[in-house]
């Protein structure tokens, strides 16, 4: 590029930098209110009166992560109960139904203690604990009025109604017309004030069914759990947050229960809502619905940290499926100084057809149909790992994905990348910000995740600055401090009917052109 | 190709990210926009917390319509203000898709899709534009669909001249290099390469052979030989015929003064000479019969079940009480699907289905759930059940209050932003109906009683007319199937590239 070219862009670089986002974050001051409930619960208001509809974003600062051992998947399988209504919503009778679903779980815990005895299991006595289990299953069904919550918020015309479960957190969220904003606050409040684990074990099922879907039937969801759990030897963060099969078996209703008790707990949820409302207007119907949630105690996060890794761990898949490679370097956690500095890398490396993985095992090699680098894996609040993967072409091998990423590894720790480069990082964080700003469900995601995870939701913007301040130097440092041999955990695909021993005619691999001018 | 594969990828890490929702297929009903209701609204409920809570009016709400503007070319053109945020974008679609390739060249329009942006223009190239747009953090981005191709840029306002002049020069000037075309044939063998090893990506694509047949224009599917097949000439030639003002709509949006914009897009596009409309696609659809099929896939636990067989049309009459219909069967938590199969049987975490429809052909009735190898047939039999259900037990009030309320009144959200609103009006234009369709929707909505469902579940559902496809795992399933009728086996293996007799994958064993 011209040397002038790139004078000129590096103003106006500079230029989109100052007026935009003091301005914004000016303005944006003036449509936010943040609050602190008595009970704890932070919720941020955001005015954005573009049409008469409003988007929430509930967000519960415990994830996968805080499964307990042997329960492993509960956090998941919570979030699915919360579909499932309350002591007021979906049953025909709560005072009936309870006592119930108490005689489940007595006959549930029977069951398991019969089931999984080492010495002296009675096959017979077994079958009879399973049949009073399921018969007392069917007994609850009667009072069920099947999701009757959905059900609500759905003939409401609420879009887009999910909810996820991450190792870190869960989320809840869905969009309503401006009209239903009390009622959407009397549903998120009373999901969250007294849950019933009415169907759970039928739910489990269906939670099973999600784990065969996303893991055991599909080779990438499969190597992933694995090298994942080779990754991380004391962290949760080598366990799916799907859960493992035995424990998705066995884990009770009383369980999820107790899970909710314990994490769903005011202080430690945050709510935020974008859309048409008026402060003054929303402000009481909030602290009227969601003021009732008790409030109880924060639940202790002190969860173990994963030891310094002293060797290099591989897993290597045989599967059918085509080859795919993976491999994680352990990195510090989303509050680090260095944060913004792995965003910078990740940006160089896989952003865009100018990104060095496109460039060198894309474009010029023809080796990867896909390459990539990227933190957060399996999540950002503990620390995790920074990845790099490729997708080889037909008659590509992994290991050749692995000698193309390592040659560009290596360039990050022995080369300043260059001053486009990184004024290319910069100037798409900035625009990046904006166009995010324009959709109420993206904002209250936002707007929620930053608050939760910072204490502040102007922290959004300040990564933007803080972006700006990343320097060729930090960059090194960072790629020579993390990307070494005995922080590495390698994941492989190897197949056992590889494609196209040799590349089919008209599509020449493995031979850069020089491009025409 | 390469984005299913990257969204594969995605998905696969996302295994952090569990959805508690079901996704149902393409049969979502298109909504709607609104006339705001004047009266309050009261839910009928039993919950005596949500019948005290009033719900007020829906505040006035009259979305802005993009300006329509026709050229003395022919060509139509959208502009819609929009000054929150300093961005600017746009996107031009031509008719004539993938449906319209010959057969020897399937996968034609996604070379071209590619390179037309990739390749660049006569003055710079694919890479020198990367470079460029990269440092603007803008856009220009081209593609196809089985219907159209377009060309789309965005930036931010302050680089709207310039990314207009390379948009402009993309388009009228386009050099499809050499080195590109290959490198995307490259990427497409290697999307080929790999389209049996996701149970969903083979059970999507096969049942769309089942439902139109396989050398139908709606299913017919890219080999290493019919991509071995297209040139660079192939490219120009598309571009030639297709990429001509006439044959085009544009919409720009964004953060602009439309008098200023209007001029612009005069100067720029006003010349440009007449060309022709792109003809309408010529393929024969021949279903398959009613029968099981079955695919053995041995690494899965799980089965994908889909059964298939034609929809409808969008201007079909019957489109309003098919959509009310398809959200009794399977719209949302409480939809009949969802509560008996999946909520109540625990049978599957992913069901869904109904009688979809499209702009400009028939579309594909498709039910699908996946659930384990060992209640494969308990599956089937229970979507059919269902099926059977809707014809002899019409909506009860409950099920088409449900149904109608959630269409209704959710319906503002096809309005709810500017771009969506010019979207929706490029569409109504691109496929001949008319501007205020939303409109119409919504009071054809309103209409629709329980006995219209009665009536098209009688006349387009017909379960035991349905082809069966279940993809998984054939030592797992055991015998389920052969109770349910003949079963054939489809085979999938993939035709070796030209030249080649088969190596490896693409063997037969």
């Amino acid at each position: 590029m011209p040397a002038i070219v790139r004078k000129l862009l590096l103003c106006s670089a500079l230029f989109l930098t100052l007026p935009l986002f003091s301005q914004d974050i000016a303005s944006l001051e003036k449509r936010i209110q943040v609050r602190k409930l008595n009970n704890g619960l932070t919720v941020i208001l955001m005015e954005r009166k573009e049409a008469p509809v409003f988007s929430f974003y509930t967000f519960v600062d415990a994830g996968s992560a805080q499964d307990p051992k042997g329960k492993t998947g509960l956090a998941h399988m919570f979030e699915h109960m919360a579909f499932k209504g309350t002591d007021t919503i979906g049953t025909t009778n709560y005072e009936e139904e309870k006592v119930v679903l108490a005689e489940i779980e007595k006959a549930y815990a029977a069951y398991i203690a019969e089931r999984d005895k080492r010495v002296g299991q009675d096959k017979q006595k077994l079958a009879e604990l399973e049949k009073q289990w399921k018969d007392l299953i069917e007994k609850a069904d009667k009072y069920v009025i099947r999701n009757q919550f959905g059900q609500f918020v759905e003939e409401n015309g609420a879009v887009g109604m999910n909810a996820s479960t991450s190792e870190d957190e869960t989320t809840y969220y869905y969009s309503m017309p401006a009209n239903r904003l009390e009622l959407w606050a009397y549903l998120e409040s009373e999901r969250f004030l007294e849950p019933v684990m009415r169907e759970f074990y039928k739910e489990r099922d269906v939670v099973f069914e999600e784990r065969r879907m996303r893991v055991d039937s599909n080779p990438i969801g499969r190597l992933i759990e694995q090298f994942e759990s080779a990754a991380f030897m004391a962290h949760p963060y080598g366990i799916a947050g799907i859960g493992w099969p035995f424990d998705l078996h066995t884990f009770s209703a009383t369980d999820a229960r107790a899970f909710f008790d314990k994490y769903y707990v005011p202080s430690n949820m945050t709510v935020a809502v974008v859309g048409d409302l008026e402060f003054d207007k929303t402000w009481p119907i909030i602290e009227k619905y969601f003021g009732r949630l008790p409030n109880r105690p924060k639940p202790d996060e002190a969860l173990t940290t994963e030891p310094p890794q002293n060797s290099e761990r591989e897993v290597v898949l045989k599967e059918t499926a085509q080859p795919v490679y993976i491999e994680g370097y352990h990195r510090p956690d989303y509050l680090s100084e260095d944060d913004l500095v792995y965003d910078a890398i990740s940006d160089v490396v896989s952003n865009g057809r100018t990104s060095r993985l496109y460039r060198s095992l894309v474009r010029d090699k023809r080796i990867a149909l896909q390459a990539g680098g990227f933190s957060g894996m399996p999540g950002s609040k503990y620390p995790h790992l920074f990845a790099f993967y490729a997708i080889p072409t037909p008659g590509h091998t992994p290991d050749e994905m692995k000698t193309a990423l390592r040659a560009e590894i290596e360039r990050l720790k022995n080369e300043d990348v260059t001053d486009d480069e990184l004024q290319m990082v910069k100037t798409r964080a900035k625009a990046s910000l904006i166009r995010s700003l324009g959709n109420n469900p993206g904002l209250a995601a936002q707007l929620a995740t930053f608050q939760a995870r910072f204490g502040d939701w102007r922290e959004l913007f300040h990564q933007v600055e803080k972006i700006e301040k990343v320097t060729k130097a930090d960059i090194r440092r960072v790629a020579n401090q993390t990307f070494t041999d005995t922080n590495r955990t390698v994941g492989v695909i190897e197949s056992t009917r590889m494609a196209g021993a040799r590349p089919p005619q008209g599509a020449p691999a493995a031979q850069p052109q020089q491009p025409q001018q | 190709m390469t984005k299913r594969i990257l969204t594969l990828f995605l998905a696969a890490f996302s295994a952090i990210a569990l959805n508690a929702q079901t996704s149902t297929s393409g049969t979502k009903p298109v909504p709607v926009p609104d006339k705001t209701k004047q009266a309050p609204e009261q839910t009928q409920t039993q919950n005596s917390e949500i019948s005290r809570i009033t719900i007020p009016p829906l505040p006035e709400f009259r979305p802005q319509m993009p300006k329509r503007i026709v050229l003395s070319n022919g060509m139509v053109v959208f502009l819609q203000e929009n000054h929150e945020l300093p961005v600017i974008g746009a996107t031009m679609r031509f008719r004539g898709g993938s449906t319209l390739e010959p057969a020897a060249k399937i996968g034609l329009t996604d070379v071209y899709g590619a390179v037309w942006r990739t390749g660049g223009t006569k003055k710079r190239t694919g890479d020198q534009l990367d470079d460029f747009l990269e440092a603007r953090a803008a856009k220009i981005e081209t593609g196809a669909t089985d219907d159209s191709t377009s060309i789309a840029f965005n930036c931010l306002k302050q680089d709207f001249n310039d990314v207009f002049t390379a948009y402009q020069e993309l388009l009228f000037q386009p050099e499809f290099r050499e080195d590109k075309v290959a490198l995307i044939k490259h990427q497409i063998a290697g999307g080929i390469s790999r389209r049996n090893d996701d149970v969903d990506e083979i059970s999507g694509r096969e049942a769309a052979k089942l439902a139109y047949g396989p050398n139908s224009p709606y299913a017919r599917q890219a080999e290493y030989a019919t991509i071995a097949a297209v040139t660079r000439q192939d490219l120009i030639d598309w571009h030639a015929k297709y990429a001509n003002p006439t044959n085009a709509i544009l919409g720009v949006y964004g953060d602009f003064e439309p008098a200023q914009m209007e001029k612009t897009i005069r100067d720029a596009f006003e010349k440009w000479p007449k060309g022709r409309k792109a003809p309408e696609p010529a393929g024969q659809i021949s279903p398959a019969k009613p029968e099981v099929y079955f695919i053995p896939k041995e690494d899965v636990d799980q089965s994908s079940v889909q059964m298939v067989a034609l929809g409808i049309k969008r201007d079909n009459p019957d489109y309003f009480a098919v959509s009310v219909m398809n959200e009794v069967l399977s719209g949302g938590f409480a939809s009949r699907l969802i509560s008996n199969l999946r909520s109540k049987l625990g049978l599957a975490y992913s069901v869904g289905g109904g009688v979809g429809s499209d702009f400009d052909h028939v579309g594909m009735q498709d039910y699908a759930m996946s659930t384990k190898s060992a209640s494969t047939k308990d599956a089937i039999v229970g979507l059919k059940k269902e099926l059977n259900d809707l014809i002899t037990q019409p909506p009860t009030p409950e099920e088409m209050k449900r149904a109608k309320d959630s269409i209704l009144n959710s319906f503002v959200f096809n309005f709810d932003s500017k771009q969506k609103v010019l979207m929706e009006q490029m569409r109504y234009e691109f496929y001949g109906f008319p501007s205020d369709y939303l409109e119409r929707y919504r009071s054809a909505i309103e209409k629709v009683t329980s006995d219209d469902v009665a009536r098209v579940a009688k006349k387009y559902v017909h379960p035991d007319q349905l082809a069966i496809l279940v993809v998984g795992n054939s030592g797992e399933i055991g015998d389920q199937l052969t109770s349910l009728g003949q079963v054939k086996t489809i085979d999938i293996t993939i035709p070796p590239p030209p030249g080649e007799s088969g190596t490896g994958s693409t063997a037969k064993k």
